[in-house]
């Protein structure tokens, strides 16, 4: 089957051997997007997340043929002529990043959040992140960079 | 000869050195998703391989056919036990553990066939194929079992993989004289690592081995048991460090590795290995269960007189680090406390359930939940507060503890817990104001709006060694080079410590800036190019291989100092380096660091071994065996729905004396994501076996907090200088994890009223009596 | 595999029915881990993934049309004043990204007694619309529609085109049990529904028993309670005594098992305490 999208604003296309194959192992094996990540494949952690048409979603439960014809934004997308993207500058700056398994998702799911909620109180940010496991940090520190970027991100309006 | 550490400083201070909030080299990387991890590489022509796994927890194989499994289209090769080229076993301390099973399962998941073919699901169909025929065995299930006396044994040496018993003092006349006395019995479920990372890599073959890249914690212990079981020289296999998703001890042990290497040779190809997360649960081994049995006896001031205790801890199927988890849980299992009289028995046995072995706190932690819940006991039973009857009973520098060994360096129990005690607590809900949901007992899932909820406030103090202790020779090794780059000069550190996550890399650079003066340092990936670094296990990274890292940057420096003298002729006392130059000490410039290496770069390697071997114990559990403690305290604050069960916790407060916080953002890392693993164990995380099989091996029922679940965290690090370690640091990584679990238990009692003896606690344990 | 991509409705009923055997996906949320985890055996799928009908919701005579694709994430933002329980419990699925994903179709179409979607779907009396390409619309009392785990009254050439909501013309309340605080598969769950125009009370239960469930005796037994003290216009507490009777009968309508996530007694216990205060929000008012 081929496979034809939009990935991060270029034209890919991809042969899949097995239709079976996941949006996530496309990215990954077929287009050497390494990005989103393959933690659980089954859509309990999060850190595959990819915008899907606009759409927060984990690749890891997308079909690739549902992807044909769609636009894909990875995390390898989010930072511009190699700067990084607000919300990945507060992860780095917040200790937010230990193993960093969890770091590409939580970043998306981030600026995913902000997109539609750009001042949200802490009950918000967890209820919106609680499909992002990490095993490292304990949260603490990823808390502060979801409002640390949504400083940086308010101040550069 | 380089300069001790008490010499005078011959370097100037300088920014992201020792003590300061450095941020990760490797973060930008991360945040973009260009990290390579172990899972994320590939090669031309790779192959995927696969692992048939048994479904039983105990079975002679009668058989193994893999002639349909050959038959796939897309099928390289099949192999099975006939096919390991070298040793036919592996293991960390004892080689028992089969590369494949030959002629008997042991556990549910236990390899015993590999495939690689061309597709994952290719692979995994035709490991579907080959066909095992196995004689069900009944399975020793339970540790009880496996130690009565006409238990089948498992190994040829029987079922006990260790017994620690550890005689001090009298306690049968202590019992006589003891005002208090309270018993319990504990018992701690099995966690998993629960890394986010899966187990993975990629074995390229070479014109003399192999070449293996993968997720580890020891890359020499790997090299050692990998070259053993393909019959070649070490040098014949060289390991690098791939980018680790997380460990927590879970990657001690081999999982993939052999397993790739062998397809490789057979099939003379790359052959990549990506366990599913199904996989991962049969792949590691995981902390162990434990049943513990606990006496205190106290006078009439609550002062400990003696403590007796009986703890089994299920090593599972194979050995792996049962053992020395069994030393720790035995040295640990008085707690932080003096007490004169004791008799500790811990035993780990074999059984047919899942191989246990190192998790985060590593023995501790079981030890940690039932001495901690005795104390809250015994206090109860004094009518005293359980803060004050720790206050009481703490250890400090120059006590002694049960196995005899006198504690030389910091021990601020009792300092911990009075300034634990002294943080405020977070403030009582509004009864007149609706709480959002989210803050409450169930979340999102509304279960109450504040009904049944009640509030709890529970405190624990634990501790555990630092480093390998027990006698083994615990080093590392450090390679340090100083090169000149475009006019500057540039700090390459080379070694072999397994960047886990946890920050090392971080570390090592900061130190190597420290020492030498150059802001430029880069961070060399690991492998076994280099010595041995020892396990990323411990909590002894940051120790011995920072302190391998300063003495080989020492080396350095005394030769830049040397080279200067020589080539400018001035008295080297008087020298020191700053900014990537050698000045005198009114600030004069005699040479840059870059003119000194231009031609001839400057390289030195040390090994480093802390000031203190230590020593096994003897029969009656007496002995130096450890290298020094890290303690911490903890505060829980929980919101219990009493009715239901079901639990927020509210804050956890904590203090750690952490000896010297190179980088503090790191330690509170560790101290934040330590304590979340600890709620996690006090809470939701369990494998769950019946009968030897495993019951949910997926992220689906082995739960793991969430951002929702964690609350928030207010630390405070101590920084009570460790005298036998580099710049008085101490290890920070596993003390978190220890009394964060005990101290949520003991908030959980509070509010319910509930004897909570098992952890994680279920709903029905907080409903007790109500359901049923 | 192969996977067959209609791009209408009509496509999608003639391709079921040339392939009655195949599997169906949409949102993925449950076929990809089958997938994932090399347990999905249908040699077809049918991906429902461009057939834009099943994706809108309209209302139609004092119901909502749901359309069987309409994510979680939809039902949440805007039929909270419609279908108030559906939307309490479509919070409750998985994760933001699960909730992008999963619908309602889906949940049905599993069948799994552990659905976060069915207890509302029951207590609100919902009818799904079943189609195939030789018989029509067919409409199944969502009550009549779980037959087994994970088994359902779908003939093998049908799909589930949409389920009809009753729009709520009183209190709805959900609550779930899980042992962690988000993004947690139901131990049990339990949806009440209370309409003062029918003078009738609606429950479900899920994940307590081989298929979601009703409870019939304790929806008797409140209504009667509810018109003995003519309190259906609601805004005032029911007695307490009245609440723990509701509690039990719906306790006593669960058919639990011990498994992994809960034990029976647990679950049963916890319904009872769920039904209690469910029904007690229901009737003050509470949000």
């Amino acid at each position: 089957m081929r496979l034809t999208c939009t990935v991060n604003g270029e034209r890919r296309e991809a042969d899949c051997a097995w239709e079976g194959e996941s949006l996530l192992y496309v990215l990954r094996e077929r287009m050497g997007l390494w990005g989103a990540k393959n933690a659980c494949e089954q859509g309990e952690c999060g850190s595959c997340s990819v915008y899907l048409d606009g759409t927060l979603v984990c690749s890891c439960l997308v079909l690739a043929s549902q992807a044909d014809g769609a636009e894909v934004r990875t995390v390898e997308g989010l930072a511009e002529d190699g700067e990084l993207h607000p919300v990945q500058e507060a992860f780095v700056a917040a200790g937010a990043v230990q193993c960093g398994f969890c770091t590409p998702g939580l970043v998306v799911a981030t600026h995913d959040l902000l997109e539609r909620s750009p001042r949200p109180s802490d009950a918000e940010i967890r209820e919106a992140l609680a499909g992002n496991l990490c095993r490292c940090t304990g949260y603490e520190k990823i808390i502060d960079a979801v409002k640390d970027a949504a400083t940086r991100l308010g101040s550069g309006d | 000869m380089s300069p001790t550490t008490t010499a005078p400083p011959r370097t100037a201070p300088v920014e992201r050195g020792v003590g300061a909030r450095v941020r990760r080299p490797d973060a930008r990387l991360k945040v973009t998703g260009e990290f390579d991890y172990s899972s994320d590489l590939s090669a031309d022509g790779v192959l995927w391989g696969a692992t048939v796994r048994s479904p039983h927890p105990h079975a002679r194989i009668r058989s193994i056919d893999t002639t349909r499994a050959r038959a796939v289209p897309g099928v390289s090769t099949v192999l099975t036990h006939a096919d390991v080229p070298g040793a036919k076993c592996y293991g960390l301390k004892v080689a028992d553990q089969p590369v494949l099973a030959w002629d008997v399962v042991r556990y549910h998941g236990e390899p015993v066939a590999l495939v690689a073919a061309d597709h994952p699901e290719t692979a995994r169909r035709a490991a579907a194929e080959v066909i095992v025929d196995y004689e069900p065995l009944p399975p020793i299930v339970d540790s009880e079992d496996a130690l009565a006396d006409a238990a089948p044994p498992l190994h040829p040496d029987g079922n006990v993989v260790k017994h620690v018993h550890i005689e001090r003092g009298d306690v049968a006349g202590a019992a006589a004289r003891a005002e208090v006395i309270v018993r319990g019995e504990y018992e701690v479920g099995m966690q998993d690592q629960a890394f986010l990372g899966p187990e993975s890599g990629l074995a390229i073959p070479t014109d003399f081995g192999v070449e293996l890249h993968v997720a580890t914690q020891w890359l020499h212990d790997d090299q050692r048991q990998l070259a053993a079981c393909l019959g070649l020289p070490e040098h014949a296999v060289r390991i690098v460090c791939a980018g680790v998703g997380g460990a927590f001890g879970g990657r001690e042990d081999l999982s993939m590795q052999v397993h790739a290497s062998m397809l490789a040779l057979h099939t003379g190809r790359p052959v990549k290995i990506v366990y599913g997360r199904e996989e991962s649960f049969f792949g590691h081994v995981h902390r162990h269960p434990a049943r513990l049995a606990y006496e205190h006896g106290a006078d009439a001031d609550g002062r400990l007189v003696y403590v007796k205790c009986r703890t089994l801890l299920d090593g599972g199927a194979y050995a792996s680090k049962s053992g020395a988890v069994c030393m720790v849980a035995a040295g640990t299992a008085a707690g932080p406390y003096v007490v004169p009289n004791v008799t500790l028995d811990v035993y780990a046995t074999y059984t047919n359930n899942p191989p246990c072995g190192a998790m985060r706190g590593f023995g501790a932690v079981q030890s940690c939940f039932a001495y901690e819940a005795q104390m809250d006991k015994l206090a109860a039973a004094l009518g005293l507060d359980p803060v004050e009857l720790r206050r009481r009973n703490a250890l400090e520098t120059g006590g002694e503890l049960p196995t005899g060994q006198r504690l030389d360096g910091p021990a601020p129990v009792a300092e911990l817990l009075e300034r634990l005690q002294a943080m405020p607590l977070p403030p009582e809900p509004d009864p007149d104001r609706a709480r959002d949901i989210r803050e409450l007992p169930g979340g999102v899932s509304n279960t109450t709006h504040g009904e049944g909820v009640r509030r709890g406030v529970g405190y624990a103090v634990g501790f555990k060694n630092v480093g390998m202790g027990g006698g083994v020779d615990d080093y590392s090794t450090a390679r340090i080079r100083v090169c000149e780059q475009n006019g500057e000069p540039e700090v390459a550190v080379h070694t072999a410590a397994c960047e886990v996550g946890q920050g090392g890399i971080t570390i090592q650079a900061q130190i190597a800036r420290a020492e030498l003066g150059i802001d430029r340092v880069v961070v060399l990936p690991a492998d076994t190019d280099v010595g041995s670094a020892g396990c990323t296990a411990g909590s002894r990274q940051t120790w011995l291989t920072g302190g391998a890292v300063k003495s080989a940057c020492e080396a350095v420096r005394a030769e830049l100092l040397r080279r200067a003298v020589e080539r400018h002729g001035a008295h080297d006392s008087t020298l020191l380096l700053r900014d990537g130059a050698v000045v005198s000490e009114n600030g004069e410039l005699l040479a840059t660091v870059a003119d000194l290496v231009v031609d001839d770069p400057v390289e030195e390697t040390r090994e480093y071994r802390p000031p203190r071997r230590t020593e096994p114990l003897d029969e009656n559990g007496q002995g130096n065996s450890f290298l020094s403690f890290g303690f911490a305290a903890h505060r829980a604050v929980v919101d219990v729905d009493v009715e239901l069960g079901l639990v927020r916790v509210v804050e956890i407060a904590t203090v750690q004396d952490v000896g010297r916080a190179i980088n503090p953002l790191s330690v509170e890392g560790q101290i934040e994501g330590g304590i979340a693993q600890g709620l996690g164990l006090a809470l939701m995380e369990q494998v769950q076996v019946r009968d030897g099989i495993v019951l949910n091996p997926s992220f689906t029922d082995y739960l793991i907090p969430t951002i929702l679940d964690m609350p928030p965290v207010r630390s405070q690090i101590l920084e009570l200088p460790q005298p036998l370690a580099p710049y008085g640091l101490n290890g920070v990584g596993e003390p978190p994890t220890i009394a964060s679990t005990p101290a949520i238990v003991s908030a959980l009692r509070a509010a319910t009223d509930q004897p909570l003896t098992r952890v994680p606690v279920r709903p029905d344990d907080i409903v007790g009596a109500m359901a049923g | 595999m192969k996977v067959l991509r209609p791009g209408s409705w009509r496509e999608a009923l003639e391709a079921k029915a040339a392939h009655p055997d195949a599997g169906l996906i949409q949102g993925g949320t449950d076929v990809m881990v089958e997938l994932n985890f090399g347990r999905h055996h249908a040699t077809t799928l049918i991906d429902l993934g461009q057939v834009e009908e099943l994706r809108d919701w309209t209302r139609v005579d004092g119901r909502v049309r749901l359309g069987a694709g309409v994510p979680y994430t939809r039902i949440v933002q805007e039929l909270g004043g419609l279908l108030p329980g559906l939307a309490l419990a479509a919070r409750t699925v998985g994760s933001p990204q699960i909730r992008n994903r999963g619908s309602v179709g889906g949940n049905l179409g599993a069948a799994s007694p552990a659905g976060d979607a069915h207890p509302p779907l029951l207590a609100a009396g919902a009818v799904v619309e079943a189609q195939s390409a030789a018989r029509g619309v067919r409409l199944i009392d969502v009550a009549d529609f779980y037959l087994a785990p994970k088994r359902h009254a779908l003939e093998p050439d049908e799909l589930i085109a949409a389920v009809l909501v009753p729009i709520a013309s009183g209190p709805e309340q959900f609550s779930k049990i899980g042992t962690r605080n988000a993004m947690v598969i139901a131990a049990c769950s339990f949806a009440v529904c209370v309409d003062p125009v029918a003078r009738r009370v609606g429950t479900g239960i899920g994940s307590a028993g081989p298929t979601p469930l009703r409870a019939p005796e304790a929806e008797a037994f409140l209504a009667a309670a509810l018109e003995d003290q003519d309190a259906w216009a609601g805004g005032r507490p029911l007695d307490a005594a009245t609440l723990a009777r509701f509690g039990e009968l719906v306790g006593a309508a669960a058919r639990p098992i011990d498994d992994v996530r809960a034990t029976a007694a647990y679950r049963r216990h916890a319904l009872a305490v769920m039904a209690r205060r469910t029904a007690a929000w229901a009737l003050a008012g509470e949000g």
